[in-house]
């Protein structure tokens, strides 16, 4: 399976989907930590983290996967959402709450 | 070591803006950006003009960009 595939697996068969630098318990950026803490604060406990740190062909994938050079990105029911400025807003504003 | 003025100046040669701030120490950095470009457009989609703008300097150069988009309305109605 291609990187691509992997990714749009990954997104269309759960839920919830962070690509993140390091693990949720041991994030390895502050962008992805914030990530983690926002979905903490939402009442998510049950997300799929992918870690693009252990995996280089993800890790170029995921960026191209929705043409984001960012880490970390979140997807909600395949649906690439945004990354860690865009889900700052979104939950700030309740947005976040109400697709989750 | 890439400075906020060298990203203001690429945002700007890349998007059409009306306004762009640009604070960091030379790793992370912080943007506001405000162009008319950003009208009837989702956050994502604002995002990636900005990226577009940056090109493969947000790859090679900027470790880490965080950025809040505006159109020249909300940056209006956000100063009164």
């Amino acid at each position: 399976m291609s990187a691509r595939e992997v990714i749009d697996n990954q997104v269309k068969s759960n839920k919830v989907v962070l690509y993140m630098k390091g693990s949720p318990d041991f994030p390895q950026c502050g962008f992805s930590a914030n990530a983690v803490k926002i979905l903490r604060a939402s009442g998510v406990n049950d997300f799929l983290a992918v870690d693009v740190l252990q995996d280089p062909e993800i890790r170029q994938g995921i960026k191209e996967y929705a043409n984001w050079p960012t880490i970390p990105q979140l997807y909600i029911n395949g649906e690439f959402i945004g990354g860690s400025d865009i889900m700052t807003e979104m939950y700030q504003s309740g947005e976040l709450k109400d697709i989750l | 070591m890439v400075t906020p003025q060298d990203i203001k100046g690429y945002i700007e040669k890349g998007l059409n803006c009306q306004f762009v701030e640009v604070a960091g120490d030379g790793h992370h950095f912080e943007a506001i950006i405000v162009s008319p470009e950003f009208a009837g457009k989702t956050k994502i989609a604002q995002h990636q003009l900005v990226y577009q703008a940056l090109g493969d300097r947000m790859r090679a150069e900027i470790h880490a960009l965080s950025m809040k988009t505006l159109t020249p309305e909300q940056w209006l109605a956000g100063r009164k």
